[in-house]
């Protein structure tokens, strides 16, 4: 079967003049992501997952102004605030939130999947193919693996037919080996779904493999950007 | 056990079922928004909704008596508005049992609302769900055991309600004669039997809901 794809697959987020308090530094961004995939990096608690929770809608800046393909997600001078469910962003926080209590095919179906025609990339019938969950539809989400759990977290982002993926260190939790299979998966999402990606990663190769860009955070502030095999080559 | 007895046990658990389910809505508001937000002056919101548990029940029915009776704020708008009377009815059973078992309803609910982690509701608004939708379809899910163990508790303090209502209600037998106020009137009146025999009857009611509420808390923490 032939699947309408998406359209765009180019994306302009800006983040000017971001500014949020934290417990020992402060978050201070400036910066433009253009490119489809980007990894950011940096040491635990750069600010990191912040980053990612204030694109999603799920905290607020004390100063700044986020926006997406020219749509303000917030700007604390015009006192605007986009909320969260207005976003249509997939977000994957490192801990996935899998609801414990649906079945994986109600989770699946959280993000509205039922309104995409079965032809679109994003129709749950594609999507469930693609992350090989037709058996796991039934199962409770506590009986699945760390690997089929991820899979899970990520086909629920994508069926709510994201304009951006976040995605928060996705990996962290698995082993070398299901790492092997995920990867492919993100690189299915990345080219063939054609939904860009903010990837936060602690891994080098995760970068290279998936990431036109990368940025390095540390203590809030970008401290380098720029292709994965240059900047991975100095931190390594 | 007699007819008259039948009667009040059936009152009794009537009005502690209605009261329960009429302060669920309300009840289940306040915890969410005790558990999930803070605002200034949130310690006089928090005092004032456990307040029952601590003044003396005659306290608060001797209020409600003032709000509700006929030259009372509330009770007189309804007088003469609905042409509806609540002191010395049924309805002032009502009332009073459910004013007295709210903060039982809020303190359960709140603390395991604070238990649903939090990450869950913000991944739920990510996927386009509404404040709504994210309380109905993943906070109360989460937390309902919790909820369910509150609304026994509710219960079971509703049954044993005696100070609150005997002052907004009275002790009208069939009419708001509840298994409290008839044990406090077989003692008055001498009726040792009669009273011993409305005790087992509330004993055994009271064990079986604050059973239930303890076991289905149990069961609510070893779920997270």
């Amino acid at each position: 079967m032939a699947y309408e794809t998406r359209d765009e697959d180019e994306m302009r987020l800006e983040l000017c003049e971001i500014l949020v308090p934290l417990a020992e530094f402060t978050l201070d961004l400036d910066l433009v992501i253009e490119n489809h995939a980007v990894a950011i990096v940096g040491p635990s608690g750069a600010g990191k997952t912040t980053l990612l929770d204030l694109i999603a809608g799920l905290r607020q800046a004390k100063r700044g102004r986020i926006t997406l393909d020219g749509e303000a997600f917030c700007d604390t001078g015009t006192e605007c605030f986009l909320p969260a469910r207005h976003r249509r962003l997939g977000y994957v926080p490192q801990e996935l939130s899998l609801f414990p209590h649906l079945t994986v095919r109600r989770n699946l179906l959280y993000g509205g999947a039922g309104q995409h025609n079965q032809e679109s990339v994003f129709s749950m019938e594609h999507v469930s193919k693609v992350f090989e969950l037709d058996s796991l539809l039934d199962r409770q989400i506590a009986g699945l693996s760390g690997g089929e759990q991820q899979r899970v977290a990520l086909a629920r982002a994508l069926l709510s037919r994201p304009r951006l993926l976040l995605l928060d260190e996705p990996m962290a939790n698995l082993d070398a080996v299901l790492k092997q299979r995920i990867l492919p998966l993100l690189r299915q999402a990345r080219d063939e779904f054609k939904v860009p990606m903010i990837y936060v990663t602690h891994q080098p190769e995760e970068g290279v493999a998936l990431c036109d860009e990368v940025i390095v955070l540390e203590r809030g502030k970008v401290a380098q950007r720029g292709k994965p095999r240059d900047i991975f080559r100095i931190e390594c | 056990m007699i007819t008259e007895d039948w009667q009040v046990v059936w009152f009794t658990l009537w009005a502690a079922a209605l009261s329960t389910v009429a302060i669920l809505p309300f009840g289940l508001a306040t915890a969410w928004v005790l558990a999930r937000h803070q605002w200034p002056g949130k310690l006089v919101v928090e005092t004032l909704v456990t307040l029952p548990l601590v003044v003396p029940p005659v306290v608060t029915g001797l209020l409600l008596l003032r709000l509700f009776g006929r030259r009372g704020l509330i009770g007189g708008w309804l007088h003469n508005a609905l042409g509806m009377d609540v002191v010395f009815t049924w309805r002032a059973v009502v009332l009073a049992l459910g004013v007295m078992s709210f903060p039982l309803l809020v303190r359960s609910a709140r603390t395991t609302f604070e238990q649903v982690n939090p990450r869950y509701e913000q991944i739920a608004r990510t996927l386009g769900a509404g404040e709504l939708r994210v309380f109905f379809t993943i906070t109360l899910p989460l937390a309902a055991r919790g909820v369910i163990a509150g609304l026994v508790l509710a219960f079971a303090r509703a049954l044993g309600e005696f100070g609150a209502t005997i002052m907004v209600a009275g002790n009208i037998p069939g009419e708001t004669a509840t298994l409290s106020l008839s044990i406090f009137q077989s003692v008055q009146l001498g009726k040792d039997p009669d009273a011993y025999r409305l005790l087992a009857v509330s004993v055994g009611l009271a064990f079986a809901a604050v059973c239930t509420s303890e076991w289905l808390m149990r069961r609510a923490m070893r779920m997270k």
